[in-house]
């Protein structure tokens, strides 16, 4: 029987990208409603983008809000203001917040540690106020209503047209980009420039005595990072049809930091499994009792007290030591 | 501006001091505990929360204010002990995202609390009798109150300045930042230390939101706002540095004024661009120490 | 000092928790909703957060509507059922919840939200899958075309309409110029222009119009400049929290002695929060308050319904707001004799009803209830109980005339 399993683990393990597939094609019958799972969807691109910067660069930074927000506002606004479709609204969308994270990451690499934390926010507030105080365009306070996508139609494949309404299919239709961007993220963390990110995380000057250009690389994963962020924030607006205003605020930021946390910042899918027992966590707690805010709260400093590996990490630590048992009581049956 | 006199901007110059002072004593703490402890403390907005609760409650019962101003710090302070044993005290040494993260949990936490303790709405505060009205400053009339915010944080202030420059536990404190190793080496438990900061840290968290109890709404939510603000000001003064936070807490509350005054409407973004400007000429604000935490 | 005690008596369906829940099979969402054995009526109002004490009432006072119907026979054999959902004052989570209730819970209607904002995102969703949703909460914005369809709804008063109505009160009574202390946000502006339009009429001069950040705890930056413009009437254009903090310091800088202080909206919660000496003289308007009762019947009838049901409390304006909304929807699906939503909002259309405060009906370009604003003054002397906070000046009869026209609001045509 542990032998099975330990098979069943390893063939997994060979093909993760695979099985992560799998899993998420069935994952909206797995949820209590499709839309939960496409927040979990969206909110688990934005922890995993966030990160790229976080866990594997070793920036924290309190202001990622902003780029979920410029990516939603600026597809919402190709599509209620420009009358643009749905792909040119997302291509927007990334495009706009990507531009901001060049601008936010070139002044916030000049500075270090906990104060590189504070200028990210303070930057993102500023962001905030600005696309608050532009009513015109963005609403104001409350929001961009009207990102009415109704039917998916594909440029160059007249005939085809999705049902967008429908929830499910939402679900499939978001799920490629998703899917598509953490496969991105995968490659980019496998090649050189991810062992470059790591070798800064660990110790920067020595990254800069090996003749890598520090800052560059800073400010080119901070693009990435931000990208990533803008493309869940386009994603969302579509899903949700309207962009609210505190998508740019500092706790939408502070949502990022806790779901890393909360799943385990070292691991690749650990941001996303934080996002998915967070949102989850939160809905059902929300429908149980009006303290929820306590529950996540107690929730929350369990796990930074006694698993600060996260879910997947703490699961992937037991599952890799229960085949390490497994494997030395075989070997020992072997040897009698 | 249309009626701008001298007068009216004297008068918004005292309320940007008054409105200061809250500031000052609050980054006050932050700049302690990060400064001696290196822990960013996410839960300080909700220590200044439960101090006001506390406040207004004893004030209830007591009928005095006076007896509320000190029992409030005595408590808060407790409550952050207790925090810091049992809770802070493990993360130490595991960087900084941890205690921050453990903070903000923590934050989550005591604002049920106090939902649950004392209701959703929150509790009406006022003015207490003895600091009622206004008093003729020459040019203006300006509330009582107010000035006695200010005169009670220069006291504080001070008292904390010659606690930490004239008295052995000061010396001690102000050694452990510099080098904790070398006070462990030298015989002092350096974990009772830290458990001192943190509460003194927090009991001034506490003694502001009572002090400022009277002048807003007192509701579980409102030390969110303050947080951010705190931020500001304890970044802009420098992280762990105290004449700092009194410097910068002053003048992020005139800034918040002076723009009141001009610009109402960005008056709340007036300081974070002052945060962002700061950050990037001088990271590590007026009188902090270059290169720490890097 | 007031002690509030939290009393959460809701009727409402919990989700198990478990494992992983298997979700419902998605069915097509534009065919007519399948007969089920009840009429449910999603109720997504912020249970917590600042608003939740309103929140709160709104949902003990829906549930009496639910009850009424019930016990009077429901509709063809069915009943209703209120599902109720915390939108936490969020827009965001406000879509979610929304969307959850259509796809997974598949309500008939949608009735709630408490906040511009969030009522706006809920319509949103609404709209776009032909439900109707009765908003009870305060806004311009939702009657506006852009945000409007055949299936929205607004049973709540709107900025422009209780703006006018309070200044029509006070603005000849109390003096020509005038000050706003402004929330800044779509709904704090709606409320100045509300003002500056009826005050026309009577010779009203704007001395300033001061802007505040939403949310502000501390207003004592932009008393100074108020104090030395020396208006006759100062305007508080905030609402719920922000109005109670303004209040307070409002009189702790000494400006009533000189100044009439008015407010747009005055709600009984946020008078109970802030206390009587912050609201001392202060007037503004209302959608209900229950001491009306002495002059209108369907009030009592109303007010003793609550008090039997809840101890003698009596209802909020928020929470009679909440008791109409449903009430509303469940007499049409009796007009209408079916629950399909195109159905439904025709009967909605020309429903006349008084149900609580007197005449109403919806105004059919903009679905707006056209209804009667009250115009309230806080009292701290001379109360003879806990719930006896105001006292009512003045009733002002519902009239087409004091909204904003229908072409304003960008419909085309008078449908």
């Amino acid at each position: 029987m542990t032998s099975f399993i330990n098979n069943t683990i390893e063939r997994i393990r060979a093909h993760r990208m695979a099985a992560s597939l799998l899993f998420l094609l069935i994952f909206p019958f797995l949820m209590p409603y499709e839309t939960l799972a496409i927040n979990i969807l969206i909110f688990g691109l934005y922890a995993v983008g966030f990160n790229l910067l976080f866990g594997y660069t070793g920036m924290l930074s309190f202001g990622h809000a902003a780029f979920l927000g410029v990516g939603s506002y600026l597809a919402g606004i190709a599509v209620v203001h420009a009358g643009w479709p749905w792909w040119a609204a997302i291509g927007v969308g990334v495009a706009a917040s990507c531009f901001a994270g060049l601008v936010i990451g070139f002044l916030a690499i000049r500075t270090r540690g906990i104060y590189f934390s504070m200028v990210t926010l303070a930057l993102a507030q500023i962001v905030y106020y600005g696309f608050y105080k532009a009513e015109r365009w963005t609403g104001g306070e409350n929001g961009l209503r009207g990102v009415r996508v109704e039917a998916i139609t594909v440029p160059g494949l007249p005939g085809v047209s999705i049902d967008f309404l429908n929830p499910l299919n939402k679900y499939y239709v978001i799920l490629v980009f998703v899917a598509l961007a953490l496969w991105f993220v995968s490659r980019l963390l496998d090649s050189p420039f991810g062992a470059v990110i790591e070798a800064i995380r660990e110790n920067e000057k020595r990254a800069a005595a090996c003749g890598y250009d520090v800052a560059r690389s800073k400010l080119l994963v901070f693009v990435l990072s931000a990208g990533i962020c803008g493309l869940a924030g386009a994603l969302r607006a579509l899903h949700l049809s309207i962009v609210p205003i505190d998508s740019l605020h500092y706790l939408q930021s502070g949502q990022a930091v806790m779901m890393c946390l909360l799943g385990g910042m070292g691991t690749f899918l650990g941001p996303f499994i934080g996002a998915a027992v967070f949102l989850y966590l939160e809905d059902v707690v929300t429908n149980v009792t009006r303290y929820w805010m306590g529950v996540v709260g107690i929730v929350f400093m369990v796990f930074v007290l006694f698993f600060p590996k996260g879910v997947w990490g703490t699961t992937l630590d037991w599952v890799a030591r229960w085949q390490r048992k497994a494997n030395v009581n075989n070997a020992a049956k072997d040897q009698s | 501006m249309a009626g701008l006199t001298l007068e009216l901007f004297a008068l918004q110059l005292m309320t940007g001091i008054a409105l200061g002072a809250v500031y000052a004593l609050l980054a006050i703490g932050l700049s302690l505990i990060f400064g001696m402890l290196t822990v960013v403390n996410f839960a300080h907005g909700a220590f200044f929360m439960v101090g006001a609760f506390f406040g207004v409650y004893t004030m209830g019962l007591t009928g005095s204010f006076w007896f509320s101003l000190v029992l409030v710090p005595i408590a808060t302070g407790l409550l952050g002990l207790v925090c810091e044993r049992f809770l802070v005290r493990s993360l130490y040494g595991r960087g900084i995202d941890y205690p921050l993260l453990l903070t903000f949990g923590l934050s989550y936490v005591l604002i049920e609390a106090m939902r649950i303790i004392f209701g959703i709405e929150g509790l009406p505060s006022s003015t207490p009798a003895e600091l009622k009205g206004s008093v003729n400053l020459g040019f203006r009339h300006f509330p009582l109150y107010r000035l006695f915010l200010i005169a009670a944080t220069a006291v504080i202030v001070l008292g904390l300045w010659l606690f930490i420059e004239k008295t052995r536990y000061g010396l001690i404190i102000r050694a452990g930042s510099r080098d904790p190793e070398i006070v462990k080496v030298l015989g002092i438990d350096i974990a009772k230390v830290w458990l001192l900061v943190f509460g003194i840290g927090t009991a001034i968290a506490g003694l502001s939101g009572l002090l400022a109890a009277p002048t807003r709404a007192v509701n579980p939510e409102m030390g969110i706002p303050i947080l951010a603000e705190s931020f500001v000001v304890t970044v802009v003064g420098g992280m762990g540095s105290l004449p700092g936070a009194v410097v910068a807490g002053l003048l992020v509350g005139i800034v918040f004024a002076m723009t009141s005054l001009f610009a109402p409407e960005y008056a709340e973004m007036s300081i974070f661009v002052l945060m962002a400007v700061v950050l990037l000429i001088r990271p590590q604000g007026f009188f902090g120490k270059a290169g720490l935490m890097s | 000092m007031t002690l509030s005690t939290p009393s959460f008596n809701v009727n409402r369906r919990a989700i198990i928790v478990g494992g992983a829940a298997v979700a419902v099979a998605p069915a097509l969402l534009n065919v007519a909703r399948a007969q089920s054995s009840t009429i449910k009526i999603g109720f997504p109002v912020p249970l917590t957060g600042a608003f939740s004490a309103e929140a709160q009432d709104q949902v003990r006072a829906a549930e009496i509507a639910i009850r009424e119907f019930n016990e009077s026979g429901g509709f063809n054999g069915q009943k209703a059922e209120l599902l109720v959902r915390d939108d936490k004052l969020n827009p965001g989570e406000a879509a979610t919840r929304t969307l959850e209730l259509i796809e997974k819970d598949k309500v008939n209607f949608v009735v709630g939200s408490l906040s511009a904002a969030t009522q706006l995102s809920i319509n949103a969703v609404c709209r776009d899958r032909k439900i109707i949703f009765n908003s009870i909460s305060q806004s311009d914005a939702i009657n506006e075309a852009k945000d409007w369809s055949l299936y929205t709804f607004h049973e709540a008063l709107n900025p422009h309409l209780t703006a006018g109505a309070v200044a029509r009160y006070a603005f000849p009574k109390f003096g020509k110029k005038i000050v706003y202390l402004t929330a800044d946000y779509a709904y704090g502006h709606e409320m100045v222009r509300g003002f500056q339009r009826a005050g026309q009429a009577f010779g009203a001069q704007t001395l300033a119009d001061i802007r505040h950040p939403l949310g502000a705890a501390d207003y004592s930056a932009f008393l100074p400049r108020i104090q030395s413009l020396k208006p006759d009437v100062l305007v508080l254009c905030n609402f719920g929290r922000d109005l109670v903090n303004s209040a307070k310091q409002v009189t702790d800088f000494g400006l009533k002695t000189n100044t009439k202080v008015i407010a747009p909206v005055l709600l009984y919660t946020s008078r109970l929060a802030g206390g009587a000496e912050a609201f001392e003289g202060i007037l503004g308007g209302t959608s209900y308050y229950w001491g009306m009762e002495d002059k209108i019947p369907a009030a009592k009838a109303f007010n003793d319904k609550f008090r039997k049901a809840h101890g003698g409390a009596v209802p909020s304006d928020y929470g009679a707001l909440g008791y109409a909304g449903v009430r509303s929807v469940l007499q049409a699906v009796r007009d209408a004799k079916s629950t399909d939503s195109m159905k439904v909002s025709i009967a909605l259309r020309q429903l006349r009803y008084n149900f609580y405060k007197g005449e109403q009906f919806y105004r059919k370009c903009d679905h707006q209830s056209i209804q009667s604003v009250v115009i309230v003054e806080s009292k701290s002397k001379n109360m003879k109980d806990k719930y006896d906070v105001f006292n009512v000046l003045s009733i002002e009869a519902p009239d087409e005339k004091n909204l904003r026209t229908c072409e304003e609001m960008g419909h085309k045509i008078s449908t």
